[in-house]
């Protein structure tokens, strides 16, 4: 790799040993990659937290959050002392809700090491945003600037819909860039690597949010990593329907980057999408294909008792609190069954001034924030069945929690939570 | 039964991910793997739902895999991986991906792609592999087909 002036003097120690430590730890992985050169970022989704028994112990044993920080933020066994970040950088998403630990069934001890870790990582600089959705809650880049994002829904996100530029970052390759302002110059920093290769041909109804996540999901499945381009669409989507699209791509496959003909930035035609390359494949999406994408998310699902409904992945936004909360005002949830929803914690506070948070409540439901059941391994006690409107999270909790989901739209799950019946389905 | 070694050795080249030299008993997957969700990192076992290996433990043995999928936390699982001693002894890999890239780094086992030829249409499970990544080679010992 070729290296700036700067960079060689980052590489020999000049700015002390973690600079050093991060600049080693690019260099191995801009050779991995095969990359030429490094890029300037000032723009880092990361996660540094450390909110499990294993992070604590870790700590404990080996010398505090600059040990944690060292190992798991830059790869480096020796423990270097971690300087303030160069690069601004917002937080993803948490093992918990620090607020509401006891309901997560997560206890007192390790929520105060988290709050030790959280003034380690606000001190150090770090914006404690602690969601999968910065473009949320503030962190929206530029079309074209460069970035080092964690969270592949986010990294879908900020290429597809914002036109800015990042590789699926992780958790090693974000601590460096966040110390040094650089990140490996590879796959989608560059024009060429961002034309689409698929072309996805949609020939049914797409307008709900669950609709959207399901056209994603067998989209991720058909194309895996390459760049889908899709068109076929009738009404622009918004924002939380290009979140769950996005997601569940990301999820089924490895999509970082896609293109939706008229509306996404850099596909304002077909041909702006492709440049001069000819789809690869053409896949058609029809209703067939619709209700066996649907029958496969659900084939854990079994029994239709729910216990559980779980909303809020990605982050719910304010659009999708209000949307919920006329749908669940003056009704209850079913004594048998629990309702948590997951928003980012300044989107709760919102929710609490807009009294969304009273409502919700008053109906037996919880709002929590910074995590997921997911990312946390918590839901209700007992759980057996849950229910979501998140293609993403459907696909994944069966496997981590070992427990049956169903998928459905936002009004399937609330119906679902009021019941305790899943009766959700295509109409 | 008798394992009657094949001396009938196939070489491949590769390209370095990640230098060093191990060897170890293949386990191959024509699946993506994902990494958070996906895997056990306290085992090295594959969780994933529908994935074809699902319960089988990688560790200690030469992954052989198309590529990476899903989470950005795939870096973080195979780095754990190594953390509790429980990371494969090399890895071979066809799909160059920012996560399989910094996974395999953070991994530190011996690790190429790039290949002249395609490895999963040459190594089956159980087949004996040495890799050294430093020269690019492969070197596989096809598991005795005697009974």
């Amino acid at each position: 790799m070729q290296l700036t002036e700067e960079e060689k003097s980052m590489l020999d120690g000049d700015q002390g040993p973690a600079v050093q430590k991060a600049m080693d730890l690019l260099m191995r992985y801009g050779n991995a990659l095969g990359a030429e050169r490094l890029v300037e970022t000032n723009n880092v989704v990361a996660s540094v937290s450390a909110t499990t028994p294993f992070m604590r112990d870790f700590a404990k044993q080996n010398g505090g959050m600059d040990a944690v920080f060292s190992q798991f933020s830059l790869d480096s066994d020796e423990v270097v002392s971690i300087p303030k970040i160069k690069a601004f950088t917002t937080h993803t998403q948490l093992g918990f809700d620090p607020e509401q630990a006891a309901r997560m069934g997560v206890d007192e001890e390790t929520v105060h090491f988290y709050r030790k870790g959280e003034a380690f990582t606000t001190g150090l600089g770090i914006q404690a945003t602690n969601t999968c959705t910065p473009y949320q809650v503030g962190n929206i880049p530029t079309r074209g600037e460069h970035c080092a994002w964690m969270e592949s829904s986010a990294v879908i996100y900020c290429n597809s819909v914002l036109g800015a530029r990042t590789n699926t970052e992780g958790r090693e390759s974000v601590g460096a860039a966040m110390l040094t302002q650089r990140i490996p110059y590879w796959g989608y920093h560059l024009d060429e690597n961002r034309l689409g290769t698929h072309l996805i041909e949609v020939a049914t109804s797409i307008e709900s949010t669950a609709d959207w996540g399901l056209l994603g999901y067998w989209i991720g499945d058909k194309v895996q990593e390459k760049v889908p381009v899709v068109t076929g669409i009738g009404k622009t989507p918004n924002l939380a329907r290009l979140k769950h699209f996005g997601a569940s791509a990301s999820s089924s496959g490895g999509v970082e980057m896609y293109h939706i003909v008229g509306i996404t930035p850099e596909a304002m035609s077909q041909e702006q999408a492709f440049g001069k390359r000819k789809p690869q494949e053409i896949f058609r999406f029809d209703a067939k294909e619709k209700a066996s994408i649907l029958d496969r998310l659900n084939s854990t699902g079994k029994d239709t008792k729910v216990d559980y409904v779980m909303l809020g992945c990605p982050h719910y936004s304010m659009e999708q609190l209000w949307e919920l909360a006329q749908l669940i005002e003056g009704r209850k949830v079913h004594p048998d069954c629990e309702l948590w929803i997951f928003t980012p914690r300044s989107t709760k506070t919102l929710c609490d001034q807009n009294g969304y948070t009273r409502i919700i409540e008053e109906a037996g439901g919880h709002i929590l924030s910074d995590s997921c059941s997911a990312m946390s391994r918590a839901m209700p006690k007992g759980t057996r069945v849950v229910a979501m409107d998140s293609a993403k999270q459907t696909h994944y909790l069966p496997a981590i929690l070992g427990i049956q989901a169903w998928f459905g739209s936002t009004a399937d799950c609330v119906e679902a939570a009021c019941t305790g019946q899943w009766q959700g389905g295509l109409r | 039964m008798i394992k009657n070694a094949d001396t009938n050795k196939i070489t491949l080249r590769g390209r370095c991910v990640v230098p060093g030299i191990s060897e170890g008993e293949a386990l191959v997957t024509h699946q993506q793997i994902s990494g958070w969700g996906g895997i056990d990192s306290r085992t090295g076992t594959i969780v994933e739902t529908r994935h074809e290996l699902r319960g089988v433990s990688f560790a200690g043995k030469v992954l052989v895999f198309p590529g990476a999928k899903g989470s950005s936390g795939w870096s973080n699982a195979f780095h754990l991986t190594r953390t509790f001693g429980v990371g494969p002894a090399a890895m071979l890999f066809n799909e160059m991906t920012t996560k399989v890239a910094l996974g395999a780094v953070v991994t530190r086992a011996p690790c190429l792609t790039d290949f002249d030829q395609n490895p999963m249409d040459i190594i089956e499970t159980g087949d004996w592999v040495r890799v050294d990544a430093n020269q690019g080679l492969v070197e596989i010992t096809k598991r005795s087909k005697a009974t």
